[in-house]
């Protein structure tokens, strides 16, 4: 076989490259990571050498419906965020008896604050080709489409080539492995719209048209793409699929717990020490993860707050969660979410309320516009935590807040508004005193919200060390050396960087409305 | 608007348009082909890829208003993206973001009057693990601290 003796040679050239160990944890894993930054992602041969592609071949030694109920079997479940079944997925499009039919690779990443599809894609084309491929053959499908995002031009790149070199190779086109499988795959660039993560605007985006969502029924498996039976999976559960069929569903079941095999890759950010892409197997524990793998807080003098993950459609999870298990269920029952993978540590200078503008800043700017819920309500609830954060808020105002993202919650047509209210849903259950304390105290105990800060204060715990009035931008900080530092109200903008870097925690914040 | 639009890249987006007539959904393709040739989507471009791809002018200037990275004016010859993804923005990003505008004199989303820079509204790089990060143009700059933003800006006067 042609595989066999391009890995041969490949590897008699390369040496002992691949036995290199990357984790930087031993609780982490490399299943789908296993070559990320081991091979040359321009290279097929390297990929070839690492098994690529027998996966592809085996399959095509099946019949779809074995191929099909192996990936059932594995239990995989979608990476994008809704944790969907996909075998099951595949099954609906299988059962269709359309003549054309479409695979969709969705490498949106939208989450802003993840960056694991973009690792996968820039490192690994060849495996999402692959995955894709399977796919394909498993529903029916004889063409294919990769949606990236428009701000990963060297994705974008890497996966043209790595397309270009599978059809010199002939594991894209007409007859591959000398099978009745017919498969090629495009490249489409997105142009800038969160929404377009979802998978029924991707479609419309691909046709050409506004990324609006539509209404589900029909679900794009029985009518997707110009009308077609489309499937469409997230990078990182189609990097799963050559290694169930390769490995086994078995196998694959060995990682991850009963109702969510597997591994996840999560891209670790914020106040973490040791930030970066981390492959963990599912069920690890939240403390693991942070306190292990993470290595804790990246400033010892802070404290844990919350790690937000599921992005925009997520939430909190907070220091008494640190001992539940990370898998699709059990974070949903805490009231967040897995999401695509991104988590991002929060410490004790953050505020939730801030936090949870953010985020619905985001979707504000966002939502596609198509249903009123999600158009006007994010809107509204922005003011409110606008009010809140500007020292303007009264109680009532978080009730209706809280009742606004009930509805919004409820009443909107697609994913985006459906899970934009989350975030304030869960820094509400969480840190409903931190709310309360913006309304009522008027201050910002993280010292973040500008508006309810009206003095930093220096205390006696100053050490005289100078870092803040050297960081200071107005330079209003004065003090000799190894005495206690005065800053000069008049001048100062209020910007928190002196109480963010002051190694003894001596600047207090003094509340109220300016 | 003579300077934008030049017979010679007239001719560019014209071979763009054959080449994507033969897919299926050319108007996203062509369009973003319009906007690295042009460095905008003006009405008259608009109009013209209408045209050619027998799509109404309301149809296309929708899909342009749509998408962010479409523009109907040029954008400055380097485009600064002071990233507020959720793990720049927990780094102290919006502060970056201030001192941007500080510095070039121009609100976010602006361009600078000699068209040197556009502030460009950014969202995750993808390169978290370095937050907060400063792109300008393809170039990266990650752990950006506020005195840095003039130093970086320099670079490309
Ligand atoms: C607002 C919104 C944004 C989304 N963004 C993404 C995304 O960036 N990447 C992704 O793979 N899925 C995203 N999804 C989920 C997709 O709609 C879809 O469920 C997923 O791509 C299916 O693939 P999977 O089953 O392999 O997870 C998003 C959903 C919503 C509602
Ligand atoms: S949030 Fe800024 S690079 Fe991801």
């Amino acid at each position: 076989m042609f595989l066999e003796e391009i890995k041969k040679r490949t590897l008699d050239k390369i040496g002992d490259k691949f036995s290199k160990d990357l984790r930087k944890h031993e609780k982490e894993v490399r299943v789908v990571l296993r070559n990320c930054d081991l091979i040359d992602p321009d290279c097929i041969e390297e990929y070839i050498a690492r098994d690529g592609y027998v996966a592809l071949n085996k399959a095509l030694n099946y019949s779809k419906q074995e191929v099909i109920d192996r990936i059932k079997e594995s239990g995989l479940r979608g990476r994008g965020g809704g944790g969907f079944p996909t075998g099951v997925k595949w099954q609906f499009a299988y059962e269709n008896d359309a003549k054309q039919k479409y695979i969709i690779c969705n490498a949106d990443e939208g989450d802003p604050g993840a960056f694991m599809d973009r690792s996968i894609l820039e490192k690994d084309p060849h495996v999402v080709i692959e995955g894709m491929a399977i796919a394909a053959y498993a529903i029916g499908a004889s063409h294919g489409y990769i949606y990236v995002r428009a701000e990963y031009p060297l994705a974008a790149k890497r996966i043209q080539n790595a397309i270009n070199q599978a059809r010199e190779n002939g594991l894209l086109g007409k007859n591959i492995f000398d099978c009745d499988f017919h498969f090629d795959i495009d490249i489409r660039l997105g142009a800038g719209a969160f929404v377009c993560g979802e998978e029924t605007a991707l479609i419309s985006s691909i046709e050409g048209e506004r990324g609006m969502s539509r209404t589900k029924p029909p679900f794009p498996a029985a009518k997707g793409l110009w009308q077609e039976p489309t499937i469409i999976n997230n990078v990182e559960t189609l990097a799963n699929v050559p290694l169930i069929i390769k490995n086994g569903p078995s196998w694959f079941k060995g990682y991850g717990t009963e109702k969510s095999p597997g591994t996840k890759v999560f891209a670790l950010a914020g106040k973490v020490k040791h930030s970066g892409l981390i492959e963990v197997p599912m069920g690890i524990t939240l403390g693991e993860i942070i306190n292990e793998i993470g290595g804790g807080m990246a400033q010892k003098r802070r404290h844990f707050k919350a790690v937000l993950t599921g992005g925009p459609s997520g939430g909190c999870l907070t220091e008494k969660h640190l001992d539940a298990s990370v898998d699709f269920d059990t974070l949903v029952e805490l009231g967040s979410m897995m999401g695509s993978g991104g988590m991002i540590v929060l410490d004790d200078h953050d505020c939730m309320v801030d936090i949870a503008k953010f985020y619905l800043d985001f979707i504000v700017d966002e939502s596609c516009g198509k249903c009123t819920p999600c158009r006007e309500g994010t809107k509204q609830m922005y003011h409110l935590l606008e009010k809140i954060t500007d020292g303007k808020g009264r109680l009532a105002d978080i009730c209706q807040l809280e009742k606004l993202a009930k509805l919004v919650k409820k009443a909107s047509l697609c994913g985006l508004g459906q899970t934009a209210p989350n975030p304030v849903l869960s820094t509400l259950e969480n840190f409903k005193d931190e709310y309360i304390k913006h309304v009522e105290n008027k201050t910002c105990p993280a010292g973040r919200c500008k508006a309810l800060i009206s003095e930093f204060v220096i205390t006696d715990a100053c050490i005289g060390c100078g870092i803040c009035a050297k960081k200071c931008p107005t330079h209003c900080i004065t003090g000799l050396k190894k005495e206690i530092h005065i800053i000069n109200q008049e001048e100062c903008i209020k910007c928190g960087t002196c109480y963010e870097v002051c190694p003894k925690d001596a600047i207090m914040i003094k509340g109220g409305v300016q | 608007m003579n300077e934008i639009i030049t017979t010679k890249k007239m001719k560019e987006l014209d071979e763009c348009i054959e080449r994507n007539k033969m897919k299926k959904g050319p108007l996203m393709p062509t369009l973003q082909d319009a906007q690295r040739i042009f460095g905008c989507v003006p009405k008259e471009v608009q109009e013209h890829i209408g045209k050619k791809l027998n799509e109404s002018y309301a149809k296309i200037k929708g899909v342009v208003s749509f998408y962010t990275m479409f523009s109907t004016k040029p954008k400055g010859k380097h485009i600064v993206g002071v990233c507020t993804g959720t793990a720049c923005y927990v780094k102290g990003a919006q502060k970056l973001v201030d001192k941007v505008c500080e510095v070039l004199k121009i609100p976010y989303g602006e361009t600078t009057k000699d068209g040197l820079f556009t502030i460009a509204p950014t969202r995750c790089v993808g390169n978290c693990g370095e937050a907060p990060v400063v792109m300008i143009d393809e170039d990266q700059y990650g752990r950006v601290t506020i005195d840095q933003i003039e130093e970086i800006l320099n670079k490309y006067k």
